[in-house]
């Protein structure tokens, strides 16, 4: 492996380190963690957990104003017979939309991010990414979700990479800035820390593990490697950096896996929506069929939680 | 030249097309009727039987979608691999206690049984269908429609003609099974896995669960996401209770003769829809 770069952070401080990671311990890790059973008396707290750290996502084509609304009525109260189920984390969804999400969370407590930023590819002048993301901000998103450059970033152009992310931290303002790395584009494990350390040291508030677009996605082994990265951050710089896993997490027990990957990484101040998100669409439903076999003692199905 | 060292047989679950073990880990014994081990098999637990009707779901709107045609040809195809399999299955009757002619003649009598029933898959409709006289300018006719999701409770005897005479009209109409058996008839049901898995049955179409039926059974009744729980092969002693809870979400509680067959045997594991057409001049 060629020497890692060492990033300087935008927030002041001496050059970060990339620590070399080693594939064959991080994937062992990872499984080791993955076989930790959570106890039938941990459960709800586990699948609550799961819940308010969910952003609830909707990214297609076919997304309307009256889709968004129900998503955001779900995202509120997942689970309307049941008032101590917590409201998902925020809705994620595109630009276009972002006002029709604000109109029907406001006063909820649940946040609205949206992508931006030209999602997914980032193939777009720099100029275009830089006005999508300030017309997602002018629309009231409080958090942005932006691509990495993978294009500059994997031709060996760090700088341009780090600088396009310093220039979207910029254009967010006070909104909250995560950015997906797309970690099944980058190639191997190492590649994916690099791109952790240079996005923190760009201004990141949250790293993002993917889009959802392409299949490889939210493995546990990444997350794991993501949530190291994080930790060696805040060592060398104090600064507290937030997760986020997405694309590919559809079941409760993939949910809280990742949860164990992270308390066990990052401790548990780390389990809080504010440094912890979980992108996802169907996995909500999972949880909810979860909690109504814990509830009733009886395995539930998909003809009793919503069509979404 | 070394000699050939016997490889015997796991007898493992079948799982949307796959055989997995228990997720338990358990097993439990399988005797031939002179008390001789034959296999330790596994035995399936609550999530074993999740699992499976996971699958069962997952399955179904794909199974339910093929023309009965076709349908019919997947299940003679049935047919075909376990009459090239009769010594293996009169082989398994054998070891549970049965004479050789009387084996022969149940495995006779189990794929005519099964093929009788193929025939009837684009043939059901026709017969249970129906066209309503009503008073009004409609055409109103009742079509039968396949339940989604059935738990079968496989007949202990006879175990190869009562197993192939529960599934073949749970499956026929469009609906998928999990089977759920134990005892020595397992053996049937663990060869039949092997016939499902290599004729042209999707994956998850038909689930064989290995184990204590008393202790599936009250899983499956109480399951939200099962439509329907044939009894036929119920141990006795299943509490008025564990069957109730069926009510929750409306199943179909199925109890027939084991061995019987009659195109109202499909019906059992069918909606009847009706549709009400205005007639215009």
């Amino acid at each position: 492996m060629t020497a890692s770069p060492a990033f300087l952070p935008t927030t002041g401080g001496g050059p970060v380190r990339t620590t070399p990671v080693d594939a064959v311990a991080l994937e062992a890790r990872a499984a080791a963690l993955c076989t930790r059973s959570i106890k039938t008396t941990s459960k709800r707290a586990a699948l609550h957990t799961t819940i308010r750290c969910i952003d609830l996502t909707t990214l297609e084509g076919t997304d309307t104003p009256g889709k968004v609304a129900s998503l955001c009525q779900k995202a509120i109260k997942p689970d309307p017979s049941d008032p101590t189920v917590p409201s998902v984390a925020a809705v994620c969804v595109y630009p276009e939309m972002v006002e029709h999400a604000v109109e029907a969370t406001t006063g909820t407590g649940v946040a609205v991010a949206s992508v931006a930023g030209a999602f997914p590819a980032g193939m777009s002048a720099p100029a275009v990414r830089v006005a999508d993301i300030v017309d997602a901000v002018g629309r009231g998103a409080g958090e942005i979700d932006i691509v990495l450059n993978r294009s500059a970033f994997l031709s060996g152009d760090l700088g341009r990479a780090h600088d396009e992310i310093a220039a979207a931290k910029d254009a967010c303002g006070a909104s909250h800035l995560k950015v997906i790395l797309e970690t099944g584009e980058l190639g191997s494990y190492d590649q994916v820390r690099r791109a952790s350390m240079l996005a923190m040291a760009a201004g990141a508030d949250f790293i993002k593990t993917s889009t959802g677009k392409i299949p490889k996605a939210a493995t546990h082994p990444m997350i794991l490697n993501m949530a190291e990265a994080i930790r060696d951050y805040a060592d060398q710089t104090g600064v507290v950096v937030g997760l986020k896993g997405a694309g590919g997490i559809r079941t409760s027990k993939q949910a809280w896996h990742h949860l164990v990957i992270v308390g066990e990484t990052l401790g548990s101040a780390w389990l809080t929506p504010e440094r912890f998100r979980l992108g996802a669409s169907s996995l909500l439903n999972d949880v909810l069929m979860q909690l109504q076999k814990l509830d009733t003692g009886r395995y539930s199905g998909p003809d009793y939680v919503t069509v979404d | 030249m070394a000699e050939h060292m016997p490889v015997d047989k796991t007898f493992k679950l079948f799982i949307g097309g796959a055989f997995p073990r228990s997720e338990s880990g358990r097993t439990f014994q399988l005797h031939s009727a002179d008390g001789k081990l034959l296999a330790n098999a596994a035995k399936a637990s609550r999530k074993d039987l999740r699992e499976a009707v996971k699958a069962a779901r997952g399955a179904q709107a794909g199974w339910a979608g093929r023309t009965a045609y076709n349908r019919g040809q997947v299940l003679y195809r049935v047919a075909e691999v376990m009459e090239s399999r009769k010594a293996e299955f009169t082989s398994v009757l054998r070891e549970m206690g049965q004479t050789a002619r009387t084996a022969r003649s149940e495995v006779d009598r189990s794929i005519d049984r099964w093929v009788w029933y193929a025939g009837w898959a684009d043939k059901v409709h026709q017969v249970l269908g129906t066209v309503n006289p009503v008073a009004g300018p409609y055409f109103n006719f009742t079509f039968p429609e396949p339940t989604g999701v059935v738990v079968v409770a496989s007949p202990d005897d006879p175990p190869l003609l009562g197993l192939l005479s529960r599934l073949a009209p749970v499956i026929v109409s469009g609906n998928t099974a999990v089977v759920a058996t134990g005892g020595a008839a397992a053996l049937a049901a663990v060869t039949l896995a092997e016939v499902l898995a290599t004729s042209d049955v999707p994956g998850g179409v038909v689930n064989i669960l290995t184990g204590d039926k008393a202790e599936l059974l009250p899983w499956a009744l109480g399951h939200m996401d099962v439509n329907s729980v044939d009894l036929t092969g119920a141990p006795d002693g299943l509490a008025d209770d564990a069957v109730a809870a069926a009510a929750d979400n409306v199943k179909r509680i199925v109890r027939a003769d084991p061995a019987g067959a009659s195109p109202h045997m499909i019906g059992d594991f069918l909606e009847m829809k009706t549709v009400w057409h205005p007639i215009g001049r």
